[in-house]
This record gives C-alpha cells, sequence and structure tokens, in this order.
C-alpha cells in the first residue's frame, strides 16, 4: 500500500486458529471509526481481541498495522512473526478491568504511562520519579478520578475501574484499542451514562478501536462499521446502521434483535406467504430475488389499526393488514410485549395514559412495507 | 528447667521455615508452569507425599539418604565436613522435609488464584515478564503465600517422628520441644513435661499471631 493513500491508521487482521467446538476464521479491516464485532456468547469474539494483542496464537494468518509512519507486522504466520504483546502498542480494556488488585489507582495508572515511556525518550537521571507522578496526576484529573489516588481497585464502584482501566491503558498511548464487553460487568443504570462517556473518550482520543459485545443497543451507539460473528465465523460486516436496516441473513437480524423471523414462499416479485405466521400474505417495498427464503420482522415495526380505518385499509394492497386473534400480553416497565395468535411479536410502547392493559391489544396491525427485512439463510 | 530444647526449637523451625518457603514458591512456581497435564500430576504428587506419609516413614527415607555411608550423606561429610545425620542440622532437615508440602501447596493454589487476565494486561501494558512476576503474580499471591509460611512454620515446630528418626534425641543438641516433653513423660518427670508444654504454647502462639499480622498487612489492598 502506498503511504500516501493513508490518511488513517488501519489495522488489517486476517486470521486462522482451531478452538474447542468450531474454527475461528476472520478477515476484516479496523480503523476510521470504531468497529464492533458483534455476535452471541461464545462466538469467539473475545478470541479475535486476544489474537490482535498477543495474549493467544492465531495458527496462521497476517495482522498488520499501517501507521501513519510505517507498517508494523504485528504477526505473520508465513514469516514467521509473532510479535510480543509487549511490543504490540495494542492496548486491552479486559471485561473485568484487570486492575492490579495490589495497586493504587495511581500506581496502576503509572504502570501504563512506564510501558509508554519504556525505551522512548531519555530522561535525566532523577527527574523520572517526579515526571511521572505528575502525568498520572494529568490522567487523574482527566478521568476525574481526583480523591481516588490512594485507593485500591476492591475500594472503587465498578464505574470508577472502569475509568481507571481506560486511564490506564490510554496513558499507554495504544495504536489500536481493544475493549471486551467493557460495560457487562456494570448495573444497567450505570451503564447508559457510561456508555456516553466512553464514546466521547474514545472520539477524543481517536485511536483504531474494536469493541467487541453481545449488546446490540451498545454496538449501535458506539459503533461506526460493524461486523457480526457466529461460531468463529464472520456473516457480514459494513457500515453499522446499514446493517441494522438490511441485516440480510437470518443469523445477523437475529444478532440485530429482529425478533420476528419466517420462512416464505414466493408468490410474485413483491408478494410472499409467510409459512411460520400462519400462512400471512404480506407485501415488500423491494423486490423478492430468488434466494431470499425467509423475512424479518421487528417487533416494535407493527403498527397499530384504528377500527375506523380498517375499511379504508381493507381496500389498500398495500396495507399489509395482520389478525391479532387471541393475544398473550406479558407486561415490561416501558412496553408491552404482545404474541399474536399467529406467533408475531409485537412491542407496544407504554404511554403515561396507557398503564393499564384493557383497550391495549387491537383487533388488526399492519406492517409498512419497507420495514419487511428480505434474509437468506 | 533446662531452656536448651526451647532455644534448639526456635532455631530449628526458623531456620527451616526460611528454607521451606524458598523451596516452596520455587515448587510451586514451576508446577504451576508445567504445560504437561501428565508431570504436573505426578510432580505434585511427590511434593505432597510428605505430607501424607507418616513422620517416621519419611524419617526412614531420609535416614536412607543421609545416613553416614549413604550417598548424600557421604556426599555431606566428605565436602563440607558435616556429619548430618543425628547433628543439629538434621533437625532442620526433618523440619523442612515435613512441613514442604504445607508450603508447596499453599503457595500454588495462591498462584493459581492470581486472574490470569493480570498477566495478560501486565504483557500488553509493555510490562517485563520479571517485573510481571514480581509486581503481579508473586505480589498478588503474598497473602496465600504468607499463609503457607504460619503453617510451615507451624508444622516445623511441632516436628517430632521424623525428627526422632534422623536427628535422634541427644540432650542438648537435636533434643526439640517436642522431644523434651515426650522425655520428660517418659522419664516421669510430669513437672518439667509440663513446663515445656507451656513454653510450647506459648512461643507456638504468639509466632502465628505475629505471622498472621503479616499476612494481613500483605494483604491489604483486600480490604474494602
Amino acid at each position: 500500500m502506498n503511504r500516501s493513500d493513508i490518511q488513517n491508521p488501519l489495522l488489517e487482521v486476517k486470521i486462522q486458529k482451531r478452538w474447542k467446538m468450531f474454527e475461528l476464521n476472520m478477515d476484516f479491516t479496523a480503523g476510521g471509526g470504531i468497529l464492533g464485532i458483534l455476535g452471541a456468547s461464545g462466538s469467539g469474539k473475545s478470541m479475535v481481541l486476544k489474537s490482535i494483542a498477543g495474549i493467544v496464537m492465531p495458527d496462521q494468518g497476517r495482522i498488520v498495522l499501517h501507521g501513519k509512519e510505517r507498517d508494523t507486522v504485528l504477526y505473520d504466520s508465513l514469516q514467521h512473526i509473532r510479535m510480543r504483546p509487549q511490543q504490540r502498542r495494542v492496548g486491552y480494556l479486559f471485561q473485568n478491568y484487570a486492575l492490579f488488585p495490589n495497586m493504587t489507582v495511581e500506581q496502576n495508572i503509572q504502570i501504563g504511562i512506564e510501558g509508554r515511556k519504556k525505551g522512548r525518550i531519555w530522561q535525566p537521571p532523577g527527574s523520572k520519579q517526579k515526571k511521572r507522578q505528575q502525568d498520572a496526576g494529568d490522567w487523574i484529573r482527566r478521568f476525574h478520578l481526583e480523591g481516588l489516588e490512594k485507593r485500591y481497585p476492591c475500594q472503587l464502584s465498578g464505574g470508577q475501574q472502569q475509568r481507571v482501566a481506560l486511564a490506564r491503558v490510554l496513558a499507554y498511548e495504544p495504536e489500536v484499542l481493544l475493549l471486551d464487553e467493557p460495560f457487562s460487568a456494570m448495573d444497567a443504570y450505570l451503564r447508559e451514562g457510561l456508555r456516553l462517556e466512553l464514546a466521547k473518550v474514545l472520539k477524543e482520543f481517536g485511536v483504531i478501536t474494536i469493541l467487541v459485545t453481545h449488546d446490540r443497543d451498545e454496538a449501535y451507539q458506539l459503533c461506526d462499521h460493524l461486523l457480526l460473528m457466529d461460531q468463529g465465523n464472520m456473516l457480514v460486516s459494513g457500515r453499522c446502521k446499514e446493517i441494522f436496516q438490511n441485516p440480510g441473513t437470518q443469523m445477523a437480524a437475529r444478532l440485530t434483535g429482529c425478533k420476528n423471523i419466517s420462512r416464505i414462499r414466493r408468490l410474485g416479485s413483491h408478494r410472499f406467504l409467510a409459512l411460520d405466521w400462519g400462512e400471512l400474505e404480506l407485501m415488500t417495498e423491494k423486490e423478492i430475488d430468488e434466494s431470499i427464503d425467509s423475512v424479518g420482522l421487528r417487533a416494535h415495526d407493527l403498527q397499530v389499526v384504528k377500527e375506523d380505518e380498517l375499511e379504508g385499509w381493507k381496500e389498500d394492497p398495500k396495507a399489509n393488514l395482520i389478525p391479532v386473534g387471541e393475544a398473550k400480553v406479558s407486561e415490561m416497565p416501558f412496553e408491552w410485549y404482545i404474541t399474536l395468535e399467529n406467533g408475531l411479536w409485537w412491542k407496544c410502547k407504554k404511554e403515561a395514559s396507557t398503564q393499564e392493559v384493557t383497550g391495549i391489544v387491537p383487533g388488526w396491525l399492519r406492517a409498512e412495507p419497507s420495514s419487511v427485512l428480505l434474509l437468506r439463510r | 528447667m533446662d531452656w536448651a530444647p526451647v532455644w534448639i526449637s526456635v532455631r530449628t523451625a526458623g531456620i527451616s521455615v526460611i528454607i521451606t518457603f524458598f523451596l516452596g514458591i520455587l515448587a510451586a512456581g514451576m508446577v504451576v508452569n508445567m504445560r504437561n497435564e501428565r508431570g504436573k500430576m505426578i510432580c505434585d504428587g511427590i511434593f505432597t507425599l510428605p505430607l501424607v506419609l507418616p513422620p517416621t516413614v519419611m524419617g526412614f527415607f531420609l535416614l536412607y539418604l543421609f545416613g553416614v555411608r549413604r550417598p548424600l550423606g557421604r556426599f555431606f561429610l566428605e565436602y563440607f565436613q558435616i556429619k548430618v545425620a543425628f547433628s543439629w542440622q538434621a533437625t532442620v532437615l526433618a523440619a523442612v522435609a515435613m512441613s514442604f508440602p504445607l508450603m508447596y501447596r499453599s503457595a500454588r493454589g495462591a498462584f493459581e488464584q492470581v486472574d490470569p487476565n493480570l498477566m495478560a494486561a501486565a504483557r500488553t501494558l509493555g510490562m517485563g515478564e520479571g517485573k510481571i512476576f514480581r509486581k503481579v503474580l508473586l505480589a498478588n499471591a503474598m497473602p496465600g503465600i504468607l499463609g503457607g509460611g504460619v503453617l510451615a512454620f507451624a508444622r516445623g515446630m511441632g516436628e517430632f517422628g521424623a525428627t526422632a528418626m534422623i536427628a535422634g534425641n541427644i540432650a542438648g543438641k537435636t533434643r526439640t520441644l517436642p522431644m523434651a516433653v515426650y522425655s520428660e513423660v517418659a522419664a516421669g518427670n510430669m513437672e518439667q513435661a509440663y513446663g515445656y508444654v507451656v513454653v510450647m504454647v506459648a512461643v507456638s502462639f504468639v509466632v502465628v499471631l505475629l505471622m498472621n499480622g503479616t499476612v494481613l498487612w500483605a494483604g491489604k489492598w483486600r480490604r474494602e
């Protein structure tokens, strides 16, 4: 690759590794925004990060960092290059943060600073200790950890621990930052706020970032690009929003949170019969080509048809009316989960005025033809 | 009361706990890092054996190895002019042999309880392997390791069977406190035996208290 072609650093990853039940097989590029890897638990996501960091070795492949000044080969099975994790300048934020429990907040951050300075900048003897402390102080202020310098990790809350871990890894000035399920060890209410905080920090530092998660909200909120993974293989990759709009395959649809998936029989270029939803006949906006064998409908995309509008809709061929029939209702804090008689799931937002279930369930729902996701196996 | 046994016991337990401490950590570090599962099990079995064997059997083995005409005994005699069997060094040898498994098992458990992610994190932060061992693995395992030291000291202090076999019961030389208690009772001097028992309990208790304090201090970062 020509140096002048690269504005932003890029990380090129192509690895294979046999692993317990399946084979890990990945080929992707990260850089220019945050790359999210979304997959179910045990799909091999963490293994990808550990291979990049050098904590585990793949069986074969190549990992290259195309930096601003030069390319660095982190791993290459053909050239027998296996750079030690110490030399890769790849920061790893662990799921449990892996703060050193025997060191204070300040000492933990100093480890990151020492790692950065190792063999890089010559310093006059004696100035080292003081300079280091000043630096740690900067990071402590930057991550709002004032007053916690002398605390040990077990004396911190989950959110504080995450901030220390982030400060420590960013003080190391890595060229690649790997985030392994950074919010999974946290209470739901803390998570929301910290996600925004993390998004802000990552934007500010602008380092190549890969975030691994099984939470589609997290992926959607934080990532520019997304890669969906199952059993060690890549399902799809692309721009985050596009993948949510058009996941392409059944597995990808499920990972992006689509609750309703049905096999179909094609009736025409835009019509089909949903075999798993009580032989429901529906229309689509996009053309159904030969490769399409199933469809998805997001549970919140179903719309209520009011009594007085029903007759009007019945004459519209694009109405996509769905009979509700005998529905099962389950109550969530802010939503009703309603299972229709034909098996479809419908999520209905609760409003201040609709705390009572009576009158919520209408006789008919409809699906906008553009909201039908066309899927392949 | 003759104070010699007290002095001999404290010296024996003191020297032996230092030797056992480092030997135990070394052995534990070696076994934890072993890749071969079968080799690991065999080594673990050998290192734990003194804990399950009767002390007299261990004493028999020691005598077999360190007797004046046995290979190791002859080696020490020829090269260091030390006659191991039935010398005061033999009391240390017996105490080390008997307390080693306690130290080894505690250290191994402590090493294995350190989160492997900590070592991985240290590596990705550019920390060298030697520093990782000292500052991460050893430092985090230290409370457990020191706990093992307490047990090893207590075991060394109370050692009787193996000591009797390899060191004998020579007054003023190899007669430790437990030996003294035994000898006095055997000779019918219950008054003397009482004295030794009181000293034994007092010394053991103070040392264990001191060492427990050290363990707490070493693990101060674990308190919330």
